[in-house]
């Protein structure tokens, strides 16, 4: 079945996360047509997996829960007159604009003037002996069945990966009535904020550092994994192996900027080990190699949701005063406002690592 | 115990199921980029597209050849950017002006 006869949009945004929110939020309300387009049944990404409160300032809601904002901004959303199509995997994307989709049972065809991608992230792997054996999953798998699904995939975890997800996915599985027996983590020192890693502690939870996952083992599923030692090369440490036994092993090792339709579309490409590794060349208007193609969100640098949300809302307004729906003064003004947000969030020593990462990256635009 | 035995493999792309041993044996005979792993292996050819093996292939290759990963990744990125049925694609393709801008004329 062909649902062809492709659909003209001024702007057309992949992905409804925080970043694809923002940024439909704002063309939307400049009167742009707007698109947006999810893989999922529900929009939101992953902030209706977040039952924790936000940082940040009163613009990024701070002190609310991540799913109340989701619900928040899609509201606003729809209010835009953003038309929403749910359950479409792009596929596609052509140097012309147009866009591909599939709802598995029809092929969609879009076109849009401008093209926004918010495509979010991945989970990175780790290979081991026995990291394919049922129990193996990651934070965000994991955070999937207990948040959404209300569903413990199993009992007593082990989780590798002491960031902020895997604090936050730890001390949710403790609040669903899961037993987390250890955090382990390769690096010499916790690499999530203290303020997560001490709600773990104060449950008493060991965060054991300069550790590594070495193999999972079991009949049917994972019964048991051995950690070890790592030496300032990561590499194990002969003699210093211990056994754990548990039955789920949650991997929180870090997340991928997901390139593939940026990549395919031809947007040039450059590499941040801090910002998470390949992503697309983008300026401080969110626009890649080409001008019609803008980013916002992971896909332009692995952060949080509060700036994903902002970039988003600075890829909105780019996009509609290049359609000539925004005053160069509005954007600018806009640009501004959102930008000093953007550097409130990107500051202390976690944030200005990823601020000095971003400049970076706009010098290569230029 | 006989179920040690069965997880001494170190399974790296777990779509096509092609371990460490096996990578190693294609970047030794040769392979030394992403791309040539990728085609001598089946690696990166599964349902998630290389989204999970990738990252460590390319790790893999940095370290045996001495050069940072970024010299590996991305590797090729190509459409379609996820498995379509193939009707999909014919519908998109039969679909009469998609993507040519001369029919709008």
């Amino acid at each position: 079945m062909s649902d062809s006869g492709e659909k003209s949009y001024d702007v057309i945004i992949v992905g409804a996360g925080p970043a694809g929110l923002g940024a439909a939020i704002e063309s939307g309300k400049a009167g742009a047509r707007t698109l947006l387009l999810d893989e999922n049944q529900k929009p939101g990404g992953q902030l209706f997996k977040q039952i924790h409160k936000f940082f940040g300032s009163k613009e990024h809601f701070a002190g609310m829960r991540g799913f109340l904002i989701g619900e928040k901004l899609l509201e606003e959303a729809v209010k835009h007159n953003v038309e929403f199509r749910l359950g479409a995997r792009v596929w596609g994307l052509y140097p012309d604009g147009c866009v591909t989709a599939t709802d598995e049972e029809n092929s969609l065809n879009f076109k849009g003037k401008k093209i926004i991608l918010a495509t979010g992230a991945s989970e990175n792997a780790l290979s081991f002996p026995g990291c394919t054996l049922p129990g193996v999953i990651t934070a965000g798998a994991a955070q999937t069945f207990v948040n959404v699904q209300h569903v413990l995939p199993g009992k007593d975890f082990v989780v590798v990966g002491s960031g902020n997800v895997g604090l936050i996915v730890t001390y949710q599985l403790l609040q669903a009535g899961a037993n987390v027996i250890k955090i382990i983590e390769a690096a010499p020192k916790i690499s999530g904020y203290g303020v997560h890693a001490a709600k773990i502690r104060r449950a008493g939870i060991q965060i054991l550092t300069g550790h590594t996952i070495i193999s999972a083992s079991g009949r049917d599923q994972v019964e048991r994994v051995i950690i070890a030692k790592v030496d300032e090369n990561f590499n194990p440490i002969e003699g210093t192996q211990q056994t754990i036994l548990c039955d789920t092993v949650a991997l929180a090792v870090g997340l991928s900027p997901r390139i593939e339709l940026a990549g395919a579309g031809g947007c040039e490409m450059t590499y941040s080990k801090t910002l998470g590794g390949v992503l697309p060349v983008h300026d401080d208007n969110m626009e890649t190699s080409f001008e019609h193609i803008l980013i916002a969100g992971d896909l332009s640098g692995i952060e949080e949701a509060s700036t994903a949300l902002d970039e988003g809302r600075l890829a909105g307004c780019r996009a509609a005063y290049r359609l000539g729906l925004m005053t160069l003064e509005d954007y600018t003004s806009k640009k501004v406002m959102i930008l000093n947000r953007l550097a409130e969030l990107r500051c202390g020593p976690f944030g200005n690592k990823r601020m000095l990462a971003k400049e970076e990256i706009w010098k290569k635009a230029v | 115990m006989e179920e040690s035995c069965l997880n001494k493999e170190k399974i790296v792309c777990r779509c096509e199921e092609i371990t460490e041993e096996e990578i190693m044996a294609a970047i030794r005979g040769g392979a030394d980029t992403l791309d040539a792993v990728k085609k001598s292996t089946r690696s990166c050819m599964g349902f998630c597209q290389g989204r999970t093996c990738k990252r460590l292939i390319a790790s893999m290759l940095s370290s045996y050849f001495k050069r940072p990963i970024e010299d590996f990744l991305p590797g090729s990125l190509r459409l379609p950017i996820t498995p379509i049925r193939l009707s999909i694609l014919a519908d998109t393709a039969i679909s009469s002006d998609f993507g040519n801008e001369d029919a709008h004329a």
